[in-house]
């Protein structure tokens, strides 16, 4: 699903804050074109209010280039933006923070298994239909976006950060503030949720 | 962690449904990621459910909503600017 409009690739992004931290503002509109696209999908996903997500991103932005002269190394200019932009979320979060943290179970998130001429098998919703690249049908555009919009905040942080902004484990953890060994199994848990979503939209529109 | 062909049985699978995403992300040990392609070799199920999480994590890469932020307004874009050319002033020490 790959190429979004407006944003550069991580090389673009990297060579663009190296040229503006060397002062070079012709940079500056590119810069924050492509930052701008990816800190409101972020945001529209981590606070889930459009409004919230336009006042969020321009925030971030701004924070960011308050604060530019930090960033010591323009190869880690994505995950540097994020911990920003995550920050932002957090005020101004809607929900409590004191609000319950919702766990998700691996034996929950098991496909059950069924039966098929008496042998156990489990059942699986026929994917080889689905798009390959980049271009989601808007239904099935909407289906990921619920699931992703419906996973447990915990989960949904870093399913953002790690797969649909792309950044390491490492760099998920250090924005996140937890342990790698704790990004990998909160990742695992979203994809599992996230694919049992899909799976339940595929058997729908199968019928 | 091997299984009869096509016996799909829940405790032996458990373990490989645990390991999956570190098996797509190539974060499993050796010994570990040959374990677990021996299980898939004998075991469709689970090999279809990998497939089909391998495709999900493909379509979260990159995804975007339908919406779209609005269009950048001028004063936006100059009180961006500003703060940018003052950030890179005070790094140049002028």
């Amino acid at each position: 699903m790959g190429a979004r409009k407006a944003s550069a690739g991580k090389a673009e992004e990297v060579e663009l804050a190296r040229r503006l931290g060397a002062g070079d503002l012709t940079a500056f509109d590119r810069f924050v074109e492509s930052f701008r696209s990816r800190l409101f999908q972020y945001s529209l996903m981590v606070c889930g209010h459009h409004e919230d997500a336009e006042e969020v991103s321009q925030e971030a932005l701004l924070k960011v280039f308050e604060n530019f002269g930090q960033l010591r190394d323009p190869e880690s200019v994505r995950a540097w933006v994020f911990r920003i932009a995550r920050n932002a979320c957090l005020m101004k979060r809607r929900k409590s923070v004191f609000a319950p943290v919702q766990e998700l179970s691996l034996d929950e998130l098991m496909p059950a298994p069924g039966q098929a001429g008496g042998e156990r098998k489990i059942e699986i919703a026929d994917w080889s239909g689905l798009p390959e690249t980049e271009v989601l049908r808007g239904e099935l555009r909407q289906a990921l976006a619920d699931a992703i919009g419906g996973l447990p905040d915990i989960y949904r942080s870093v399913l953002m950060l790690r797969d649909v902004e792309e950044l390491s484990t490492g760099e998920t953890a250090g924005i996140l503030e937890v342990s790698e060994d704790v990004v990998k199994t909160r990742l695992h848990r979203a994809r599992l949720a996230v694919r049992r979503s899909l799976d339940a939209y595929l058997r729908g529109t199968a019928n | 962690m091997t299984s009869p062909p096509s016996a799909h049985d829940k405790e032996n699978c458990r373990e490989i449904f645990a390991g999956l995403s570190a098996y797509l992300d190539a974060e499993l040990t050796p010994e570990a990621r040959r374990e677990l392609e021996e299980h898939l070799c004998d075991c469709p199920p689970c090999m279809a459910f990998l497939e089909s999480l391998r495709r999900t994590v493909d379509l979260c890469r990159g995804f975007q909503s339908d919406a779209e932020p609005s269009p950048l307004k001028p004063e936006e874009r100059e009180r961006l600017l500003a703060a940018c050319m003052k950030t890179l002033a005070a790094r140049r020490g002028v």
